[in-house]
């Protein structure tokens, strides 16, 4: 048997939190850029686009993120893709990313006032450039705390990877305690890198609320 | 392709996606309960003029808070019995679901009582309420009515989330799509099927908890 030293422990956790880091970074990526998409639909004027965003962000907003990773990860290969544990996590996260992203920012965008709207139109300016322009940096200025609170949510949801069998930080505690038998230490250490992770982001999302609190 | 989608075997899986489901809500209605009950506590504590029981409070909600649910499921159940602590399953799901959901409703209920004007627990204090009274009668029923739907939200949330004690063999609605897809090796039908019965369980208990809130809250809790 192979003798595990506690440094032994705590350096194959730390390699292994890099994947979890990537998969994060990756998929927050992923998520913004559709997450885009879904709230142009979103706040479209057309009523079929904003009942597609609505729908879209429903279903992910009302089913386990596990059960989205299971049926990508199982129901892909159905349609003649080869998919690997690391494509299914990345797509279930962007996917399920971008709804809650898109959802944010739609919050942001209504708080804008109708008026900027008005005075964007009233200068020539047609939608997109009204919305580039105007809307949307006033939107993002606006939910940059929930932003990065949804980053810290996302950083927690990639441990849900390690069961579709992405090698990140909760799959390899699993096959170090097995080897170990220290569950306490092992599983104490994952949720102290969890911890040092997100808990900067909290901080700093929380130093953004009581920013836009006293504008 | 040449694969068909095949819903052949749903006719005797019912009862077992019945009996996962049941399962489900009733680790939901248990932690949820206990997670209020244990939030207005811990809001009521977050206030106290005890430093460290302040100091406390705010150091739990951070760790479950940045911490991922699995790996805090994963700690009670493999890592506690390493000091004596060993749990059943079901145990295990429902002690880590109200860690869980508490700290998060903590600082709901905490930004509910703070939301309750100060002038309405002088109010009662000057006539002559006893300071316990005044926390049940008058302020905690007007704090329940603003936070309501962040509560509801967060209960449902939870009730997705719990699809992750299917991993310490509790045997709940993704317990038991494991065993079925497992079983008729249809594992996109069968995860299809329990995802729509997740949707339905979130529309449902959303609806049901609005309409309960309307009936219980709109009277005023008394």
């Amino acid at each position: 048997m192979i003798e595990f030293t506690l440094w032994d422990i705590v350096r194959n956790l730390l390699l292994a939190a890099r994947w979890t880091v990537l998969l994060s970074a990756v998929a927050f990526a992923g998520g913004t850029i559709v997450g885009l998409l879904i709230l142009f639909l979103r706040i479209s004027k057309r009523r079929w686009m904003r009942q597609f965003a609505e729908y879209y962000i429903g279903l992910f907003q009302g089913t386990p993120l596990l059960m989205q990773l299971f049926l990508l990860f199982f129901g892909l290969p159905l349609l003649g893709f080869r998919i690997e544990p690391w494509t299914a996590a990345v797509l279930g996260l962007t996917l399920c990313a971008s709804a809650f992203l898109a959802e944010i920012w739609r919050g942001g965008v209504q708080a804008v006032p109708l008026g900027q709207w008005d005075a964007g139109s009233s200068l020539g300016l047609h939608y997109l450039k009204q919305l580039r322009l105007i809307i949307l940096p006033q939107a993002f200025a606006i939910t940059r705390a929930p932003t990065v609170g949804f980053l810290v949510q996302l950083i927690k949801s990639t441990a849900l990877t390690s069961i579709i069998g992405f090698e990140e930080l909760v799959r390899t505690s699993n096959a170090i305690n097995n080897a170990t038998f220290e569950p306490f230490t092992v599983y104490g250490f994952v949720a102290l890198i969890y911890f040092a992770l997100c808990f900067p982001l909290t901080r700093y999302a929380k130093v953004l609320e009581l920013r836009a609190l006293k504008h | 392709m040449g694969y068909a989608l095949d819903f052949g075997w749903l006719n005797d899986a019912v009862s077992l996606i019945a009996s996962g489901a049941a399962m489900t809500i009733f680790l939901i209605a248990v932690s949820a309960i206990a997670g209020i009950v244990l939030s207005i506590l811990g809001a009521a504590a977050r206030r106290s003029r005890h430093a460290v029981l302040r100091r406390g409070i705010a150091g739990y909600v951070e760790l479950i808070r940045n911490t991922p649910f699995l790996v805090q499921l994963f700690f009670i159940f493999f890592g506690l019995p390493s000091l004596g602590i060993r749990l059943d399953p079901v145990v295990a799901a429902i002690l880590a679901m109200t860690l869980n959901m508490t700290a998060y409703t903590t600082e709901i209920v905490g930004a509910g009582l703070d939301a309750v004007p100060k002038g309405q627990r002088e109010a009662a204090l000057a006539l002559g309420l006893r300071p316990r009274v005044v926390f049940i009668k008058i302020v905690l029923p007007q704090a329940l009515k603003v936070i309501y739907p962040a509560l509801t939200s967060q209960i449902v949330i939870m009730m997705l989330e719990s699809a992750v004690v299917s991993q310490i063999a509790v045997r709940e609605l993704t317990y038991e799509a494991d065993m079925l897809q497992a079983r008729t090796f249809r594992a996109f039908e069968t995860y299809l099927i329990v995802t729509l019965v997740y949707l339905a369980m979130s529309i449902g208990l959303r609806r049901l908890l609005i309409a309960g809130g309307n009936r219980m809250l709109a009277g005023g809790v008394s």
